[in-house]
């Protein structure tokens, strides 16, 4: 390129002398300046908190809880009897009280936290495996074009469309029936109930940004469609796949809860959960109305702490908010 | 720019100066129904039967009003859009035919400038990564420090200081981001670029940067421009050969300075008149020609001359059922049966009743004819 | 007495954690019966918050700011509670947006869209308001409108959307009319035919009509007094005439060297304004235009510039305009 060089520095002049920022600053990535406005959001921070804290109990606090969340002490003590309505509440020994078979509260409370935890990870994770990849084949046979492709695409959707429209609690409750009741069964039902959302969602992402013109420009540079793909549009379409799968997880936990609820969950009670502990929680709501309570509580505060970091999310990652 | 010489096929068989060379250009995109398996209901004829030629060096003005197809028509000579017939011609080589290898390996002598300098960059990449890209496609420049190089000279050229190659899209403003498109084509050294409606999308002080950074490049790098826009003014500015397209045609071709003093078709006389020039005087002076009603669907484009539901001089012969050919009259090109005694003055213009026009309307045929009953009337 | 009489108009953004956006920073303007006053501007300069200040459409909510005053008539529009200000709107005071689709209820049909406001201003009779709808229809050019008044918004083209808005615009034959942008999004065959339009109605009716756009052509065309905006001020105000003979500044007279005109020869030079209408000074630091100012003296910066007036009524905000030229020099 063979510009006068007089001219040249008279145009970078002008330029440099315009531009507030300096040369030795770098630019800011979308994800940097996403973190950035998290980071201001209060909503966020208390989200933030929450989930930190729920993760570390989660993760730390079963090594440290003072009693096994399965050992009946209260029964063996002869403290507790459900069976005549005896349980007793909170005290310096047991901070939260005995359950109606008389094991440590607390220490389930905090055992709990870690399944409770992993339910809605494992099956947020199942959903937005399937989904996305669901989504992902959809959106890129539709991208593709062409005859095989538009094939693709509709059978998929069609497939997903169809569970989008059984109620998600229905579609829940038969594979739970399908596979037994267990907690595998549970974090299976809860995230195929995901599966279309992410499917759709990652999908119309994909449509759009292949529509947008730097593909195209990409396509004119020569670049393969299938590097296209991988190093433009997906990228591009992940940011609302992520912001749903954070609020996914609130849904989750509060789904996993339910079914366990319903008794499609672990038959096994040793094993705390907090939907299951509601459950239990139940029949003893007039002795002792503190067991509903504890589990209730916890689930609404996660569930709470995911939303308010999910939204927080959208609104950091929303381009049109961007400045 | 010195960069390496092509080594695709540059065959050069019949070496005209003419870079590019449309003949018959098509692509009718198919409007599809059904559930699973798609039934082809009707195509929009985007664009229906293009011939040009742009010369090398210079730069060829395509205008017209919105949806008639000069966005398509530009990214079918690109091959980004499969034109559905016809052949595009470039340096020689007929592009339609081309394998899908061969054809990448072209894409860095022809480059394209988007309208909408945000949705052209993809936001997650920094400018040193979108200039990269093209290089790296193509095997350009050994190591970094090579294609570091060839970038800052690009750089340089589009007036955009060495900073920016840290910087993201977002970080910029509009008339900065239109640089960065247009680095990203030159980047490649290319002979021919295609720009589509390259300043509609910036502010007004803007736009003249970027018109004159265009001009400039083209003076030192000898750039063929096929330049794409709505705004008449604009396209007449930096064109040297300007086409006017309606509906999918090319009714008009003239250079432009011809083109401004003595339009020959109707409706780009309509187009003319209609440009608002900021003169006070001249806007009293000047006669306006409104046209009546909107532009008709491309899905279902009116027999005969394309215009002819809209042209004050339609005439009761001719007009509805016969297609006019561009053909030369004193030096222009021109797809109108009357043109000659249009421009003679011997045709009056006349009313033309409205026909609605609905958006995404494809079944509504149009009823009337707007010629005057008695043939003779207007004359 | 102007029927409008708009004096230091101000309007601020305020958000949290957020530096404060004055969008329009003390405009003063007036309009008189039956007057085409054009305000011209790039993107951002505040004609949209301007036009909606005037109409009460701004969001009433904490950190939005209005201040100065806008009297119509008599009554101050800025002080009008929301009741009497929907009065005023519809009646006296009618709007015309830059996207005819997103102001018009797209689940109800235009006829009785149109209807509504002549039932509801005019205290018409459902039959005679439907009677009068099929004619304002057909007066602003959309064919067949006994049939139009059935059809809903997204069945129209462009051009009809924005004559169905017109339409109802003018359906209460207000005092002045409010044009956004009208013809931003359409093209320019379509555009001569929404602005001729508006001539007409103007001419016919006296309507009043603050014309706002970006396009200098299209208020060469059409406007008696031209006032051009940068940066949320007025910063040169003149007729029509003599703004585009006598423009004295800078900005004016960079962005008519800056545009392509239809009659200038092929690669006539254009002097583009450097920098981006984000380059600003803070009016409180000095001109506002300074960043970009080729004429920049050192009184530029430090202290606002005042508007200087002369004895025509032409007016600009800067301390070293462009000398008066003649008017046969000015178009050379
Ligand atoms: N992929 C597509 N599928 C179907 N129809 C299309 C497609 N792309 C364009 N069209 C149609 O083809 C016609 C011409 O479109 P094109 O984008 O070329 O117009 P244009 O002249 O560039 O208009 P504008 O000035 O609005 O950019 C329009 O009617 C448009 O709706
Ligand atoms: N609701 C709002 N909140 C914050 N800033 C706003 C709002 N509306 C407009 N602005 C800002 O006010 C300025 C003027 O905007 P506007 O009047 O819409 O410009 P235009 O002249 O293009 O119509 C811009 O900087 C814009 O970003
Ligand atoms: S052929 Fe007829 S309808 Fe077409 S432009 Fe000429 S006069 Fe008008
Ligand atoms: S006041 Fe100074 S900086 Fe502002 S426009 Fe006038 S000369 Fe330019
Ligand atoms: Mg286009
Ligand atoms: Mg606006």
């Amino acid at each position: 390129m063979t510009l006068a060089p007089g001219k040249k520095k008279e145009k970078l002049d002008r330029l440099a002398e315009l531009s507030a920022v300096h040369d030795d600053e770098r630019g800011v990535s979308l994800w940097r300046e996403a973190m950035r406005r998290l980071r201001r959001n209060p909503a966020a921070i208390v989200g933030a908190v929450i989930l930190a804290a729920f993760v570390l109990v989660a993760v730390i606090g079963p090594f440290l809880v003072p009693y096994e969340p399965t050992d009946t002490i209260g029964v063996r003590e002869k403290v507790v009897s459900s069976g005549h309505g005896i349980i007793p509440g909170p005290s310096a020994d047991h901070w939260l009280g005995y359950d109606h078979q008389g094991r440590d509260e607390f220490s389930r409370m905090v055992v709990g936290a870690r399944q409770t935890l992993i339910v809605g990870i494992v099956s947020t994770l199942i959903g937005l495996t399937i989904g996305v990849l669901i989504g992902g084949v959809a959106g890129a046979a539709a991208g593709l074009g062409g005859r095989w492709g538009r094939l693709v695409d509709n059978v998929l959707m069609r497939i997903v469309d169809m569970m989008l429209s059984l109620p998600s609690l229905l579609l829940a409750v038969s594979v739970a029936a399908l596979l037994g009741p267990s907690l595998v069964t549970v974090m299976i039902a809860v995230g195929m109930v995901s599966v279309p959302v992410f499917a759709r969602l990652l999908r119309g992402a994909m449509i759009a940004q292949a529509n947008r013109d730097y593909v195209l420009a990409a396509s004119s540079l020569g670049v393969r469609k299938s590097k296209i793909a991988i190093s433009h549009i997906v990228p591009n379409s992940l940011a609302p796949v992520i912001v749903q799968a954070t609020l996914t997880l609130a849904t989750a936990i509060i789904e996993v809860a339910a079914l366990s609820f319903l008794g499609l969950g672990n038959p096994d009670s040793a094993v705390p959960e907090w939907g299951l502990m509601l459950a239990d929680a139940q029949k003893y709501l007039d002795v002792r109305p503190g067991l509903a309570i504890y589990p209730a509580v916890g689930i609404i505060i996660t569930a709470l702490g995911f939303t308010l970091l999910g939204e927080a999310m959208r609104e950091a990652l929303d381009p049109k908010l961007r400045r | 720019m010195t960069l390496p010489a092509t080594d695709v096929g540059t065959t050069r068989a019949g070496a005209t100066d003419a870079l590019v060379e449309v003949r018959d250009l098509k692509v009718h995109f198919p409007i599809t129904t059904g559930v699973l398996f798609d039934r082809v209901v009707g195509h929009v004829k985007a664009v229906d039967g293009v011939d040009l030629t742009v010369p090398r060096g210079q730069t060829y003005g395509l205008v017209g009003e919105s949806g008639c197809g000069k966005s398509t028509l530009g990214r079918a000579i690109l091959q980004l859009t499969p034109p559905t017939a016809g052949e595009v011609r470039f340096d020689g080589m007929e592009l339609t035919r081309l394998s899908a290898g061969k054809m990448r390996g072209l894409r860095r002598r022809m480059q394209m400038i988007f309208q909408d300098p945000m949705s052209s960059l993809d936001p997650r990449q920094n400018v040193e990564s979108i200039l990269t890209e093209g290089l790296a496609a193509h095997g350009i420049g050994a190591g970094r420090s090579e294609r570091r190089d060839i970038i800052n000279r690009t750089l340089d050229a589009v007036g955009l200081p060495h900073w920016a190659l840290s910087r993201y899209p977002h970080e910029f403003s509009g008339g900065q981001r239109q640089r960065i498109g247009i680095a990203r084509a030159l980047v490649l050294g290319p002979e021919l670029i295609v720009a589509d409606e390259p300043v509609s999308a910036l502010d007004v002080s803007i736009q003249a940067q970027v018109i004159n950074l265009l001009d400039e490049l083209q003076e030192e790098l000898g750039l063929t421009y096929l330049v794409i826009a709505h705004d008449l003014a604009v396209v007449r500015h930096i064109s040297d050969v300007v086409g006017v397209m309606y509906l999918g045609a090319l009714v008009e071709e003239a250079p432009s300075d011809r083109l401004y003093r003595e339009p020959l078709h109707p409706y780009t006389r309509a187009l003319m008149s209609a440009v608002p020039v900021p003169d006070p005087d001249l806007e009293d002076r000047r006669e306006r020609i409104l046209l009546a009603g909107d532009l008709p669907s491309p899905a279902n484009p009116p027999s005969g001359c394309r215009f002819h539901t809209r042209c004050p001089w339609a005439q009761p012969t001719r007009c509805a059922d016969e297609r006019p050919v561009l053909r030369d009259v004193g030096g222009t090109k021109v797809a109108c049966h009357w043109a000659e005694q249009i421009a003679s003055g011997e045709l009056r213009p006349h009313e033309v009743r409205v026909e609605l026009v609905r958006p995404g309307d494809e079944g509504e045929a149009p009823s009337i004819v707007s010629a005057p009953s008695e043939p003779g009337t207007y004359v | 007495m102007a029927l409008l009489d708009v004096q230091d108009l101000s309007v601020t953004f305020s958000r949290r954690g957020q530096r404060t956006v004055h969008a329009v920073d003390g405009v003063s303007f007036t309009v008189d019966a039956g007057e085409v006053v054009g305000l011209v501007g790039e993107s951002g300069c505040g004609k949209s918050v301007t036009s909606l200040a005037l109409m009460g459409l701004l969001p009433r909510q904490r950190g939005v700011h209005v201040g100065g005053s806008a009297s119509f008539d008599g009554t101050d529009l800025l002080k009008l509670d929301p009741r009497s200000m929907r009065d005023v709107r519809g009646r006296d005071v009618a709007m015309i947006f830059q996207d005819p689709l997103s102001s018009l209820n797209p689940v109800v049909p235009i006829g009785i869209q149109v209807t509504e406001v002549l039932v509801r201003h005019r205290d018409m009779s459902r039959d005679a308001a439907r009677k009068e709808a099929a004619e304002l229809l057909d007066r602003v050019g959309i064919p067949d409108p006994r049939r139009r008044l059935k059809e809903y918004p997204h069945q129209l083209s462009g051009g009809m959307r924005q004559r169905a808005l017109i339409a109802m615009a003018v359906a209460c034959r207000p005092r002045l009319l409010i044009a956004d942008e009208p013809t931003t999004a359409l093209d320019v065959t379509i555009q001569a035919q929404i602005l001729e339009l508006l001539k007409e109605l103007v001419r016919d009716s006296g309507t009043a009509l603050i014309m706002i756009t970006h396009d200098l052509g299209v208020v060469a065309g059409m406007c008696d007094t031209i006032n051009v905006l940068y940066a949320g001020r007025v910063v040169e105000t003149a007729r029509r005439k003599e703004l585009f003979a006598g423009r004295r500044h800078p900005y004016t007279v960079g962005l008519l060297r800056s545009i392509p005109r239809l009659d200038a020869g092929r690669g006539e030079k254009l002097t583009p304004i450097r920098g981006s209408v984000r380059d600003v000074l803070p009016w409180t630091e000095g001109c506002a235009f300074a960043p970009r100012c080729d004429r920049r003296v050192d009184a530029c910066v430090g202290e606002p510039p005042a508007m200087t007036p002369t004895h025509t009524g032409h007016e600009f905000r800067c301390v070293n305009p462009f000398p008066l030229v003649q008017p046969e020099e000015a178009r050379a």
